[in-house]
Formats: C-alpha cells, structure tokens, sequence
C-alpha cells in the first residue's frame, strides 16, 4: 500500500517538472533587447495617494516613452530585501537605471549594490550623495518642497476663517519641520495672527493614529489641515468627513476630499524622471546631485479647489511668480522660533542650498508644538 | 514494523508536500481571477525564487533572519506554550548589539561580534523571559503578553533610537552611531549572503539536539506534553519554562544582531519590518520542528524573492505573495488533519 503514494508522488514530480521545463521560456523578459529596462522600487503601496504614489506617477511618465521598458515593485522594505530586488532587477530583468525611491534605501542598500554593479546607474530620492564618498554610478536628487508648502500656507492662511491651522506630521526630523514652517511662514504671509498646531504620529505610515490626529484637530476649531506622512489619504478623508478644508502633500489627493481640498504640495516626479530617462537613453551622464524646487520643476502644487477665493489666488501666483523668478527667500530674518529665540538676525536670509537649513531643529513663531 | 515506519516517513515526507502543490492550487485559481496566467506565474515563481543561482542567493538571504526567528516560536511550543514576541525581541537584540559595539573596549572585530552577539541574545532572552515568567508565576497568558511586550519593546526601541541614542549627523533618517566597518559581519564565501544564514542553520541543529537527545528536551517535552504529568514527576516547570523561553528570546535577538552587524551597520527604524512576525508563520508551517524550521524559510524566503518577479513580469500586487502564504498557511495547518488518519492506514497495512 505505501509504495502508491511514492510511485504517485513521482509521477506528479515528474510531470510538474515537464510543465516548468515547458513553460520556463515564458517566464523569460518579454521585451526587447534593445529596449532600456527602468527599475523603479517603492518603500509602500503604489497607490497610497501619497509619497510612493508620486513616484510611481513619474514612472508612469517614464514608461510612454519610446524604447523604454519599465518595471516595478512596490512594499519592498529598507533591509537587505532592497538589496536583492534591485540584483533581481539587474540580473533577471536586465535592468540597466534604477530608481529606489524610498529615502532609507540609500545607505547602505544603494551604496552597497552600486558597487556589485557599477555599470548601472542608480538614482535615488533623497540628495544624498556625497563626492568621493559614494561610487559614481549613483545619483541623489530631491525637491525643495517647503515652496509648495509655502504657497499652500498662503491658501490656508487665507482661507481658514478661525486663523487656526492644523499639520499630522510623521517624525520631528529637518525635512518636515521645514515643511511645517514653510507653511506656517506662508500662511502668516496671508495673516499674521495665523498659527499652526503640529501632532508627531510617530511614524510614516500609521492610519489610525493620522486619523486620531485629524479629528482631535478639528475638534479644537481647526478648519485647515495639511500633513507630513507617507500616505495622506486617511487625513484627506477626515477633513472631508469632518467638513474642514485641507491641503494635500506628495501627489494629488483632490479626488478625496473634492470639497475641501484647497490646493497641495506635490512632487513633480513625472518631469524629473522623463528628463532623466531621456538624457540617460542619449548616454549623458547624469549628475550626480540633483536639487531644485519650483523654478526646476522639480515640485508643483495641485490646481485649487472649488473654495479657494481670489485673494487667496492673487497673493499665491504673486509669490509661485517670485520664486520662479528665484527673487523670493521662503526664510529670512527676522525669524523667531516658536520658543522665541532668535532664529535669523533681521538682514539676513538662508536660501535654498543653505546647509543649516538640512539641520533645522526649530518650529517657527506661529507653530503650536515642540521638536522633542 | 518496518513497513510502518516506512509509511510514517512517506507520511510525513508527502503531506507537506501535498499541502504544497493544493496551495499552488489554490492559488493558480487566484492568479487567473486577477487577470494573469497562473502557469506562467509558477514558472516565474520557480525563476525568481530558484531557477538561477542569483535566485537562490536572494531566497537563502530572505531566509536567514527567518529561521532565526522562527525558532523564538518553536522552542517554547515545546514547552507548550505559544509565544508571538519575536518581533520585539529582534528589535531590542539589534539595539542591545549597537550598544555592546559602541562600548566594547578592544577593537578586535571577532571579539566585539561575540560580544554583539551575546548581547543581542541576552537583551532578546530577558524579553521573552519576562513572558515565560509571567506565564509561570502570574499565570498570564503568554501568547498576548509576548504580544504586549513587542509593542513595548518597539515603542522603547523608536524611543531610544530617536532620543538618548540618536547619531546627530543622522538628519532625516534617526539612526543610532554606527558599530563600524571594521565589525561588520561579512558574507559566507563563494554567495551573496550574509553570515545570519550560517547562525540560523547552527543554531536550528543546536536546538533540534537538545530537543530530542538531551535531559532538558526530553523534560521540556514532556511538561509541554502534559504539565501537571510532569510536575507530578519532578520536573522543575518553572525553570524548563524559563529556560525555555530564555532560548527563544535569546534566538530572535540573535537575528537583530545580524541585522545590525550584517546589514544596516546600526539600529533604526529598517530593524523593524516584521520578521518576527513571518517567523511565527513559518515556526507553525514547520509544526515546531527546529530542522524543519529551515525548508519551510527557504520555501518563504524563495516566495518572497519570487513576488518581485510576479510584480514586475505580470503586474500582480505585492499581496499577491501574502496571498500565497495566507494559503499555505490554511492548508498545511488543515493538512495535519489527515495525518492520523493516513497513518491509521499505514497501521492497517502492515
């Protein structure tokens, strides 16, 4: 009696080798030889209508182009997985430019597999290479988002009829505490009274907690909210819910809240990544650090809504005009922080390549919160 | 009688096996219903995961903090009890191996990963440990308090992480100081993984022995088998479970060493990205068992590295390869109904 199932269970093996043998040539790349093969990896789900949402736009974007071959994999974690899946990229896809959009991919993931390989290039979301540090087949770039930020405080500022303003941001680190005072510098632009109470979820991605945060803002007469997480769809969905205006971040979330959505900070990835592409299938060589904001195209806000008023329109194109114009500083004295030391003297400015602006550790005059 | 032993092991052998192709199965169904063609995605599956020797190294290195942590699962299930703390015990054995290298006071690389190691299972041991001895002295249930303690031991790990032990040169990202090059753990000769592989394995024979050919097993054993039977013999159930649980926890936190020694070079937020959790999964899949702990990671692990092929050649979501674990894990777990019956056959035959 045993012996049936050993002699079954050799033939099912015998038959389901046959089947892979068969069918392995299908599993080989369908695209052509020629055709250039674009990695892009997401840290989350591609259709969070947030951070990772944007870049997968931009890949999008890439993927209409013509000789070009465009492949994908979302919710790959910053361990030695990235690692892997950018090897699997290049050794089974043929892959030869990658894009591993999440910021903590870079070290060491990227730096270690750009050394495996160094004839792809690697270009990474983040700014964070270093000359003579970092091998020279990898790239950083980033967006000087907070003048997004800044003309959507200027929306909010205008339109918020309690002057009070909320912002759920993920962690107290630079680049959101620079989005935080940007906004809030641009809605008191608009009104000088204007303040911004800040909520720490913690983390980038925590649903419930982001929706916590939004309701106990409104519950405190909040009527705009903007935020700084990975995927600001539960915060969008709130505010709608709620009644309240809000203001969108990463990509555009107008779909969510098709009442309040005023206007949003967005990456403009589908730009940045087709000029990338297309340099790159020229054979230029790409710079290895890469930073702009609106004058570069690198970021964008989304069209206004249905209640965004004149005024409120007025005074932001006045200033998208002057910092497409490269005449306008976002951060200049004279600058309080919210714990009334003097930030920057009066007469004096930080433009946008200043490196003490990469350390900020401060909450501007007019921000109800703390950085610890 | 031979004939019965013989059957137990084409049993034992064709179960799982059988388990396995039902789940492809399964899921053959659920690929065709989102649209794709399920043959070609068990040939991509058999491509990523195995089909060339870059696949095995990417499946053998998705394996490796997996077996370890599974073993935090399988080694108190001996005992009987059901521990679901990996997770945390990874996390804080990561940070408890930072601090170790930060403040070993010889530069001699192999002596401060022992000490990184060491560290890494004993800060992860008393974590788990606090769970046993809840259980034993308080008589809590230990499943939800290993639980619990995970959800500490993280928001402790974020809290150190980002507060006390923060690098200040790490701007955006809150890391910790980094254990540097000189001491990280490098790769196994001749393949692209890293030395956690190697631990896993040595430790999965270590605790298959002393399971099955040792006092301490075969005591562990029975107090899992029947507590107040054992107690009823002596055996001192405290300190099995204890030990036990010391093990387990000890095993996990070896796992956030390699992380930190082989991978990230120090601890932040990355160390927290649920193989504690898979662990679980796979320490059930393997019934306990510590040398079936290491097909069951390699099968995962191959599950993992073949999701991005199925992504990226069929445009399938990343769920799809949770899909196939979910089932799998439904199936094996069902499959062990038959077992008793099957082997009642064997009985009957010989």
């Amino acid at each position: 009696m045993p012996y049936d199932h050993t002699l079954s269970r050799r033939a099912l093996l015998r038959g389901a080798a046959t089947t892979a043998a068969g069918l392995y040539a299908a599993a080989l790349p369908v695209w052509a030889a020629n055709q250039t093969v674009v990695g892009f990896i997401y840290v989350g789900p591609r259709d969070d209508f947030g951070y990772n949402q944007a870049h997968a736009q931009g890949a999008a974007a890439v993927a209409k182009l013509p000789g070009v071959k465009v492949v994908e994999e979302e919710k790959v974690p910053e361990t030695a997985d990235v690692q892997k899946t950018m090897g699997s990229m290049i050794t089974l896809d043929g892959a030869t430019l990658l894009f591993p959009t999440s910021f903590g991919y870079f070290d060491p993931h990227v730096l270690k597999v750009a050394t495996q390989y160094p004839q792809v290039t690697f270009l990474h979301a983040g700014g964070l290479y270093q000359e003579g540090k970092h091998p020279k087949n990898v790239g950083s770039y980033f967006g000087y988002i907070d003048e997004a930020q800044y003309l959507a405080g200027i929306v909010a500022g205008h339109t918020s009829r309690s002057g009070k303003l909320g912002f759920v941001a993920a962690k107290p680190i630079p680049q959101v505490l620079r989005n935080i005072n940007a906004f809030t510098l641009g809605a008191r632009a608009a009104k000088p009274q204007t303040t911004t109470q800040v909520i720490f979820t913690g983390d980038w991605a925590l649903p419930v907690k982001e929706a916590e945060a939004t309701n106990s803002l409104v519950d405190q007469g909040i009527d705009v909210i903007t935020c700084h997480v990975d995927s600001p769809k539960v915060v969008m969905e709130t505010c709608e819910r709620r009644g309240i205006f809000c203001s969108g971040y990463h990509a555009s979330q107008a779909a969510l809240a098709p009442k309040g959505y005023l206007t949003g900070a967005e990456w403009n990835w589908e730009g940045v990544y087709t000029d990338f592409v297309k340099r790159f299938q020229a054979g230029e060589k790409l710079p290895n650090l890469v930073r702009g904001g609106l004058k570069e195209g690198m970021v964008r806000i989304s069209p206004y809504g249905p209640a965004v008023g004149e005024p409120a329109r007025q005074q932001t194109e006045a200033a998208r005009a002057q910092l497409m114009a490269g005449t306008f500083v976002i951060f200049k004295g004279p600058l309080q922080s919210n714990t009334g030391a003097t930030i920057i003297p009066a007469g004096e400015q930080r433009v946008q390549t200043d490196l003490s602006l990469e350390a900020m550790d401060w909450l501007v005059a007019g921000v109800i919160g703390s950085t610890k | 009688m031979r004939n019965a032993r013989q059957h137990e092991i084409v049993v034992t052998l064709c179960l799982p096996t059988g388990a396995l192709l039902v789940s492809l199965l399964v899921f053959g169904v659920f690929v065709a219903c989102s649209g794709a063609n399920p043959l070609a995605a068990y040939a991509l599956m058999y491509q990523g995961g195995f089909g060339t020797w870059f696949s095995w190294q990417n499946t053998l290195q998705r394996a490796a903090p997996l077996i370890l942590t599974a073993l935090c699962t399988a080694i108190p299930a001996q005992l009987g009890l059901v521990i679901i703390g990996g997770e945390g015990a990874l996390v804080l054995g990561g940070l408890g191996a930072v601090v170790m290298a930060l403040h070993f006071p010889v530069g001699v690389p192999w002596l401060v990963q022992l000490a990184m190691a060491l560290a890494g299972m004993v800060v992860g041991g008393l974590l788990i440990l606090v769970a046993g001895a809840l259980r034993h002295y308080r008589g809590v249930n230990e499943t939800i308090s290993s639980l619990l303690l995970t959800y500490i031991a993280i928001a402790g790990f974020h809290h150190l992480v980002e507060g006390p032990m923060r690098d200040p040169a790490s701007l955006n990202k809150p890391s910790t100081a980094a254990i540097g090059d000189a001491n990280m753990l490098g790769l196994l000769p001749g393949m692209d993984v890293h030395w956690g592989l190697l631990y896993g394995l040595v430790a999965c024979v270590v605790v298959y022995i002393l399971m099955s050919r040792t006092v301490f097993g075969f005591a562990a054993r029975m107090a899992g088998g029947n507590a107040r039977a054992a107690q009823l013999s002596g055996l001192p159930i405290g300190r099995l479970i204890l030990t036990g649980c010391f093990l387990a926890g000890a095993a996990a936190g070896l796992a956030g060493m390699v992380e930190v020694a082989a991978v990230h070079g120090r601890a932040n937020a990355s160390l927290v990205v649920g193989y504690g959790y898979t662990g679980i999964l796979v320490a059930f899949l393997a019934r306990h068992h510590a040398l079936a702990i290491i097909p069951v990671a390699v099968l995962l692990g191959g599950i993992g590295a073949s999701g991005g092929l199925l992504q990226r050649r069929l445009g399938l979501p990343d769920a799809t390869v949770l899909v196939l674990q979910g089932i799998l894990f439904v199936v094996i777990l069902a499959s062990e109904a038959l077992r008793d019956r099957l082997q009642l056959l064997g009985k009957t035959a010989s």
